[in-house]
């Protein structure tokens, strides 16, 4: 008896747990959501790289066939940049900004959980088009009219344009809710210039998002009504230009390699001054050149297009623009080896990933000057030169800022520190593994080979670069292994992180690890940049008192309102999934699908209604 | 602490070597292959290559500063006992104005020859070849206008005289790529581009879609083969004859040619001056076959082309090539070898 009691409390306390993360508007909940979902699709997203290594590490290798492999390439794409390098980003704004502001929450706490869901949901959809046997096949940039019935009659577009509408409407939601959170709820005193830089990059990254996807929406809408209602946006037999659809698409696509590539240059930013134990060289001009970026990189689209035929003129703009948007991107790597410059420089996992970006990152950089002269781009576009570019940028830039910044605030998120020496082993192998991998498709672009081609024939003198590099991607794989596994044994057994582990500078570090739920018992004044730094070193009064407020007495905590726990935001995502779910089932030209469409309405309209009345305290 | 540096060190020259193997490795590794740049032998190609030589060393003194400056800034001040707290910089205006100024003025060097090719490109010379090319899922067609000739799998060109490429599409986009000759220029339904080069060598160079363009994407290939003047004369005037007549002592031939004319071939094939009972071969979907038996490849350079190879592709296309448009027209292996032998004779 006794013991069924106490197993029925038990179960009743891990339903509560599950409930309470799926009720949760607390930003740090919903991050590490973020953060594990989307390591969880890179997962996935990896695996499918090492099929397409294992695919081409031989000539006339019969793996996997055309279809299964065009499948792959496309999804590796998709998934690493819509499932895997935008959200784990999104995991550290969501984590991070409200504690870097000195915030209790984002503006809108359930908007909030309602991005996360619809992400999650968005990323299902997308990926249970595997289990249909029907995955998106026409590569993650699908260009028409590739994408039309005609020439893909499958489900598989279907998948991939509601897979990234959904996700659209995720994206959308989050940046709104960060651009106000920034903009409207920074901690008194903390002026825009004197935000952290992280906070400035996520900043501009919503601006981006904001303006980007709806380029994206309209292109995905026009290729649905295409598709299902018969009009003819992309369809050249009837006049259609099919280069419109190339443009709506990297009038997204552009500014997207900067919403990939800003935030991890804000958690750069961070590691840099706080291991060398120096403010951030030239703070106003990191800043702007990540605004400047912002703007150009609404300016530079057409260079994914130089071989497309637009004509000399616009070819000659665009070469321009681009030269001119590599310039803001060089001055912040000066900055960066000058904040390393004359420091004190601690050699932890986190600053050894934040100098492996700076290095591999600069590499991608350079490769993407020579694209931008545009007699070398037709050579290069199209070619695995192009290959090795883009990993550089978003592997060996985007990705180590982002081992690296969760190597930097694992003890903050979780309260015990990730393991340093595993993790200089694995940095040290990701980095070796990383080149191994990639830079040999430069010498691939040299020979002229073609991206996205299912095998190659032996006389091409292609066998050896691509074999050493299927090699380097296994290798890659198991220092990703080692990351997990580092992650599993830090949570279980790792050491306990003290609140400010790293003698850290901006406000995240001022409170305990794990965060309590109300982020600050005091909402911090702020009286400079570095703003925890100012409150340790510095000696005014001020900053006396500010120490003072760091713990807090029981009573203040009792005090302090919290937005409640919602369960609205998952069932509006819920019916979105439904909407997104209807429109798959008309593809497949099932009777039931507009009920199915309309029921997702109606969940969606039942929880916005239950969201908008909900209790606010 | 001494231990961690020792180990520091260790890893940072482990890591120095294992880039220099490679880059060692890259430099007697890669060019020489039938589609290696480094190597040109058409005109827009060696333009390309020009400009691309002093933008990879600029970039490599770009390189070489800054990991340069990394890894010494990280090995050089790098924390040790007793090391004394750092002065807090917070900037320095003049140095940030000139590493602001300096890379732009490298990507001004850049863009000037940059632009000038563009316009280069751009403008056909006014003696030049003109070849009709389309790009088809998932092989290319070669037509020489005002030659009444059409050709698939391989492009004639003479030597030393411009070429200028004329693009069509009539499916979905393809981007046409000769590696050693010329960049790449994409080949879009309803916009007519074209590409220029002069080749500068005789000998046979190989070409590929670039632009993924469906599921046979990677057997998109052709062949262009530069001869000189009267070679290439000699081959326009053998390529307008209509189809040689089937000589009657190849009788497996002469009874691929009856299967031919009867198995469906002819909705998709054109031989043409050839009328078997009243039966013409016009179809204009797949390649043009009335000389099919000179060429050196079949089906976008999947298979050399030998007989052996043709019957292996009739009797069972989707075999060779999953996903080819050409379907399985259900020919016994008898009658894949009579066409294959049919086909081989139309030389």
């Amino acid at each position: 008896m006794a013991q069924s009691t106490v197993t029925e409390q038990r179960a009743h306390y891990r339903r509560s747990t599950i409930w309470e993360w799926i009720t949760t508007v607390d930003h740090k909940r919903i991050g590490i959501l973020y953060m594990f979902t989307s390591l969880g699709f890179f997962l996935i997203g990896g695996v499918l790289a090492l099929l397409i290594r294992t695919q081409l590490a031989v000539p006339d290798n019969t793996f996997l066939g055309p279809g299964t492999y065009n499948e792959v390439f496309t999804m590796h794409g998709t998934i690493m940049i819509f499932l895997a390098v935008m959200p784990l980003n999104s995991a550290f704004f969501n984590f991070l900004i409200p504690l870097q502001i000195g915030a209790r929450d984002v503006a809108f706490p359930r908007l909030n959980a309602f991005s996360y869901w619809v992400f999650l949901f968005g990323g299902l959809l997308l990926l249970s088009s595997f289990i249909f046997g029907a995955a998106p096949n026409t590569g993650w940039f699908g260009y028409a009219n590739l994408t039309t019935l005609t020439y893909s009659p499958g489900l598989n577009v279907d998948f991939w344009i509601f897979g990234l509408q959904i996700l659209g409407i995720a994206s959308i939601a989050s940046a709104l809710n960060f651009f106000v959170t920034i903009i409207n709820m920074r901690a008194p005193g903390m002026r825009m210039m004197r935000m952290p830089v992280f906070t400035w990059m996520t900043l501009v990254t919503s601006v981006l998002l904001l303006l980007a996807i709806p380029s994206l929406t309209i292109g995905l809408v026009e290729l649905t009504f295409d598709r299902y209602f018969g009009t003819l946006f992309f369809e050249p037999t009837a006049g259609a230009s099919v280069i419109l659809w190339q443009h709506l698409f990297w009038i997204f696509g552009h500014p997207e390699v900067y919403i990939m590539v800003l935030p991890p240059f804000g958690i750069i930013s961070e590691i840099l001054p706080t291991f060398s134990r120096k403010p951030l060289f030239g703070y106003p001009f990191v800043v702007y050149s990540g605004i400047a970026i912002g703007f150009l990189s609404f300016g530079v689209w057409a260079h994914h297009m130089f071989a497309v035929g637009l004509g000399p003129v616009p070819n000659s703009v665009f070469a321009t623009t681009t030269m001119l948007i590599a310039i803001p991107t060089g001055v912040k790597i000066f900055n960066w080896l000058g904040t390393l410059w004359g420091g004190s420089i601690a050699i932890k996992t986190p600053l050894l990933f934040a100098s492996g970006f700076i290095g591999m990152f600069t590499i991608g950089g350079i490769s993407g000057v020579m694209h931008a002269s545009v007699p070398v781009d037709y050579w290069q576009t199209d070619s695995y030169f192009v290959v090795a570019h883009f990993h550089y940028v978003l592997f060996g830039g985007s990705l180590m800022a982002i081992l690296g910044g969760v190597y930097y605030w694992f003890p903050k998120m979780f309260g015990r520190m990730l393991d340093d020496r595993i993790g200089k082993i694995q940095f040290w192998i990701t980095l070796i593994a990383f080149n191994m991998t990639f830079f040999p498709m430069h010498f691939l672009g040299i020979d002229g080979m073609p991206r996205r081609i299912y095998t190659y024939q032996s006389n091409m003198g292609w066998d050896f670069w691509n074999f050493e590099e299927t090699i380097g991607a296994y290798l890659l794989g198991v220092s990703m292994l080692i990351f997990a596994f580092n992650i599993l044994k830090s949570l279980r057994s790792g050491e306990r992180a003290p609140a400010d582990p790293w003698d850290g500078r901006t406000l995240e570090w001022s409170i305990p690890s794990p965060v309590p739920a109300y982020n600050f018992a005091v909402v911090p004044t702020v009286h400079s940049r570095d703003a925890f730094w100012e409150m340790k070193y510095g000696s005014t009064e001020e900053t006396e008192a500010q120490k003072a407020n760091l713990n807090p007495t029981p009573e203040a905590e009792r005090k302090i309102h919290l937005p409640p726990r919602s369960y609205f935001p998952i069932v509006a995502a819920f019916g979105i999934l439904g909407m997104g779910t209807g429109m798959l089932m008309h593809g497949d030209g099932m009777a039931i699908s507009w009920y199915v469409f309309g029921a997702g309405i109606l969940v969606l309209t039942l929880g916005l209604f239950g969201w908008s009345f909900e209790p606010n305290h | 602490m001494a231990r961690g540096s020792d180990w520091l060190k260790r890893a940072v020259t482990g890591a120095c070597v294992a880039l220099l193997v490679v880059i060692l490795g890259g430099c007697s590794f890669f060019g020489g292959g039938p589609q290696s740049v480094n190597h040109p032998a058409g005109s827009n190609m060696r333009d390309i290559w020009n400009l691309f030589i002093p933008i990879f060393w600029m970039s490599v003194v770009v390189f070489a500063i800054v990991q340069g400056v990394l890894l010494y800034s990280v090995i050089k001040f790098r924390r040790k006992p007793g090391s004394p707290e750092p002065h807090p910089t917070h900037g320095n205006t003049k140095l940030e104005i000139t590493w602001t100024i300096i890379p732009a003025l490298i990507l001004a060097v850049i863009t000037v020859p940059t632009i000038a090719k563009v316009s280069e490109f751009a403008k056909v010379p006014k003696n030049a070849i003109t070849v009709q090319v389309v790009g088809h899922q998932w092989w290319w067609e070669f037509d020489y206008p005002g030659e009444q000739v059409v050709d698939a799998d391989e492009m004639h060109v003479p030597v030393g005289v411009p070429i200028e490429v004329k693009l069509r599409s009539d499916d979905v986009i393809h981007s046409f790529w000769i590696p050693r000759l010329a960049g790449k220029q994409d080949v879009v339904p309803n916009q007519n581009n074209h590409l220029h080069f002069t080749a500068e060598e005789i000998g046979t160079f190989r070409g590929q879609c670039a632009e993924f363009c469906g599921e046979q994407h990677a057997n998109m290939a052709f062949t262009v083969v530069v001869q000189s003047q009267a070679d290439y004369d000699a081959w326009l005037a053998h390529n307008k004859l209509p189809a040689a007549e089937v000589p009657s002592s190849n009788q497996l031939a002469q009874q691929g040619q009856q299967v031919f004319f009867t198995a469906g071939c002819v909705g998709c094939h054109t031989i043409s001056g050839m009328e078997v009972n009243g039966v013409k071969a016009l179809g204009d979907v797949g390649p043009n076959l009335t000389h099919v038996g000179s060429r050196t490849a079949i089906a976008g350079e999947v298979l050399p082309l030998t007989q052996e190879n043709l019957a292996k592709w009739v009797h069972n296309p989707q075999a060779v090539k999953p996903g080819t448009l050409m379907p399985n027209l259900g020919l016994t292996q008898e009658q894949a070898n009579q066409v294959a032998a049919f086909l081989e004779s139309l030389k």
